[in-house]
């Protein structure tokens, strides 16, 4: 896995609470048997509508943007890591949330990508930011936990320091958990697969 | 020792490896697959090498894309089939045994674990699906992962987990006549809200529950994970032994009473902590129907759409006002006056035999109306089997529903079965997200027995009082 470096990008604002992973990336993109180019799906159903040249990721002032800003259980639903792939894929690096889905959530640390969990005023400040001042970029500083802008505002961000650990170093959490391998072969000494042989 | 919970007995016994304020590393017993979250986790074990460590813990099947009519022959969708093909290469490649097209046992991951008894109390069960809460019916903590977990646990047969909360729903009283499991879960969902259990192990308990078939508690367990729940789970008890006595994968003769004793014991104690409790009582539970655009956005079948005006904070004001225009419905419409196109009776939710049972009751002899297109899904092809010794298939067929065969369906619309732009639909499944069941498909989540009223009237009809 890549490892997750201090960046400063353009934030995107999908003011919204509870988007789902049907909206991310819809089932249309989920027959795909690699992990790559579905940057192309990513909000495809929102993005394609008619008349929606205001949606976020329509808009020319957000492109290249890599860090999407939404409200509250970003990531709910359906466990589709392609909701990442597809985020990843199309250039964020990060969503800031007040909260996320715990798959979701899950899924963000395995692939590099970092969801951020901010407060409700912070969360606000930073959407007010984006709709007063065009380029609006933060800066997030994973070693520090921190995200921040050019005016000296600044938030702390919490992370459970394993996943943290992991990210920062790129590191193969299967590599990681076959260290333990002597352990999970004496558990499973003890208790054998239930099943008959199939 | 301390009075313990469910979850707590099957995480204790679980634990690989733990280290101070760092997630567990757990084993997991049973680990399912399907067609559309694990070729790429398949392709990250052939591109380091690694093989899967446990034969014969994981098990696969085709659901999520597959048609529900011919299919004896080849899939017509190209991308389709060449998913479902490198399922079985795969397979075939890694030594998991899989349940293909044509197989008796062939269903949906969550209808043909329990239904082989591979899922059984006590267990740690994964798949790559948010559904897989559906297991937890049986006393056991079972949870839906993403593909890179997918791969995590074919190469290791464990997964790091942090440690989730405990939350108990109890469900005092007794559901009235035609109010279903179904529609419990959805008052449950609609007053904790969407992420209202994120974080969170549920336990459902109460004379509600124990008072449920196992076919009732796994629609419950189900759509946990539409309340955010990271598991749901009920204590076992006689109804889960009687279940599992017998079926294909269960232990037997004494085996199976040894089993059912330690089975029971895993029920929760008396006195053990919860970190919080939500009560319900099920008396006051009426027939419910969405109306909005995630499975919170729910009302009683008596009352009306709401008014966005009614909501005091704004950010709901705007999500109701885009799910009405989403929906294309008029604030104070009653619930009862909306119309439906289509009616979909499947799923891992609603697809068992007593779901379908429930459904063609309602029939009675009368038709689908005109207007409306109605397809029923067993959600596995032995559902589909004891459905059609039941004479099921007969009822559904003379009263105009469509009778096909077993698969995700229109649940997802990854198969050809999906709603086209504008269409209404009246669905037994777990989700009304936008195009969940077809780009611009507006989806209303009922019960079977609401949704086959509905079908025969062509609107919703509060099945309580409909005859």
């Amino acid at each position: 896995m890549k490892k997750f470096e201090k960046f400063k990008g353009l934030a995107a604002p999908l003011d919204k609470n509870n988007v789902d992973t049907d909206q991310i990336i819809p089932k249309q993109f989920l027959k795909a048997i690699v992990r790559s180019g579905l940057g192309q799906g990513l909000f495809h159903d929102w993005r394609s509508k008619p008349d929606n040249a205001d949606f976020v990721l329509n808009q020319p002032r957000f492109e290249g943007a890599s860090i999407l800003v939404a409200r509250s259980n970003f990531g709910c639903g359906s466990s589709r890591e392609h909701a990442v792939w597809a985020l990843d894929d199309f250039g964020f690096k990060a969503v800031i949330a007040q909260s996320f889905a715990d798959i979701f959530h899950n899924n963000s640390y395995k692939n590099g990508f970092l969801p951020i969990v901010l407060k409700a005023d912070e969360v606000d400040h930073i959407f007010k930011s984006i709709a007063s001042k065009d380029g609006y970029s933060l800066q997030v500083d994973l070693a520090n936990q921190t995200v921040s802008d050019d005016a000296g505002w600044k938030a702390h961000f919490e992370i459970e320091p394993f996943n943290k650990k992991r990210l920062l170093e790129g590191l193969d959490e299967i590599a990681l958990t076959l260290v333990h391998d002597k352990e999970i072969a004496a558990y499973e000494a003890k208790h054998p697969a239930p099943y008959p042989r199939v | 020792m301390a009075a313990q919970s469910l979850f707590e007995k099957i995480w204790n016994n679980h634990v690989v490896h733990q280290e101070a304020d760092q997630p567990a590393l757990l084993y997991i017993d049973l680990h399912l697959i399907h067609e559309v979250t694990s070729p790429q986790a398949f392709e990250g074990l052939r591109n380091a090498g690694r093989k899967v460590r446990s034969i014969g813990r994981t098990f696969g099947t085709l659901d999520h894309n597959i048609p529900t009519i011919d299919q004896h022959l080849p899939i017509k969708d190209p991308e389709s089939s060449k998913q479902v093909e490198a399922m079985r290469e795969n397979c075939r490649e890694f030594g998991v045994p899989l349940f293909d097209l044509g197989a008796r046992e062939l269903g949906i991951v969550h209808i043909i674990g329990p239904q082989l008894a591979l899922t059984q109390p006590g267990m740690t069960i994964v798949c790559g699906d948010s559904h897989t809460s559906t297991h937890g019916a049986f006393g056991a903590l079972a949870f839906g992962i993403g593909t890179s977990e997918v791969e995590h646990v074919l190469a290791t047969q464990c997964l790091w987990q942090a440690r989730p909360q405990t939350l108990e729903i109890r469900v005092d009283g007794k559901l009235g006549a035609g109010v279903t499991a179904k529609d419990l879960v959805l008052a449950i969902i609609g007053k904790i809200g969407t992420g209202g259990a994120t974080g969170c192990a549920i336990e459902y308990r109460g004379p509600a529950i124990e008072a449920f078939s196992m076919e009732e508690r796994m629609t419950v367990c189900n759509m946990s994970i539409e309340a955010g729940g990271r598991a749901g789970m009920i204590s076992p008890d006689r109804t889960t032994i009687e279940y599992l006595r017998g079926r294909k994968f269960a232990p037997k003769g004494a085996e199976f009473e040894r089993m059912a004793q330690q089975w029971l014991s895993l029920a929760t104690d008396k006195g053990a902590h919860f970190d919080r409790t939500v009560a319900i009582d099920a008396a006051s539970v009426a027939p419910q129907v969405t109306w909005g655009t995630n499975p919170g956005m729910v009302a009683e079948v008596t009352s009306r759409v709401p008014n966005p005006q009614s909501f005091s904070d704004p950010a709901q004001q705007r999500a109701v006002e885009q799910a009405l225009d989403y929906m294309g419905l008029q604030p104070n419409t009653p619930i009862t006056e909306i119309k439906v196109d289509r009616v979909f009776i499947g799923s891992c939710t609603n697809g068992r035999l007593s779901d379908l049972k429930a459904a063609a009751a309602m029939i009675n002899g009368r038709k689908v109306a005109s207007s409306v297109h109605a397809m029923v899904v067993p959600g596995s092809q032995q559902v589909k089997l004891d459905a059609e010794a039941a004479g099921l298939d007969k009822i559904f067929k003379a009263a105009g529903f469509e009778w096909r065969e077993s698969g995700c369906s229109m649940c997802l619309g990854m198969n050809p079965d999906i709603l086209q732009p504008g269409e209404r639909c009246a669905s037994t499944s777990n989700r009304n997200f936008e195009g969940r069941q077809g780009k611009g498909g507006r989806t209303h989540l009922v019960s079977p027995a609401m949704a086959a009223a509905a079908a025969i009237e062509g609107h919703f009809v509060d099945v309580r009082n409909w005859r």
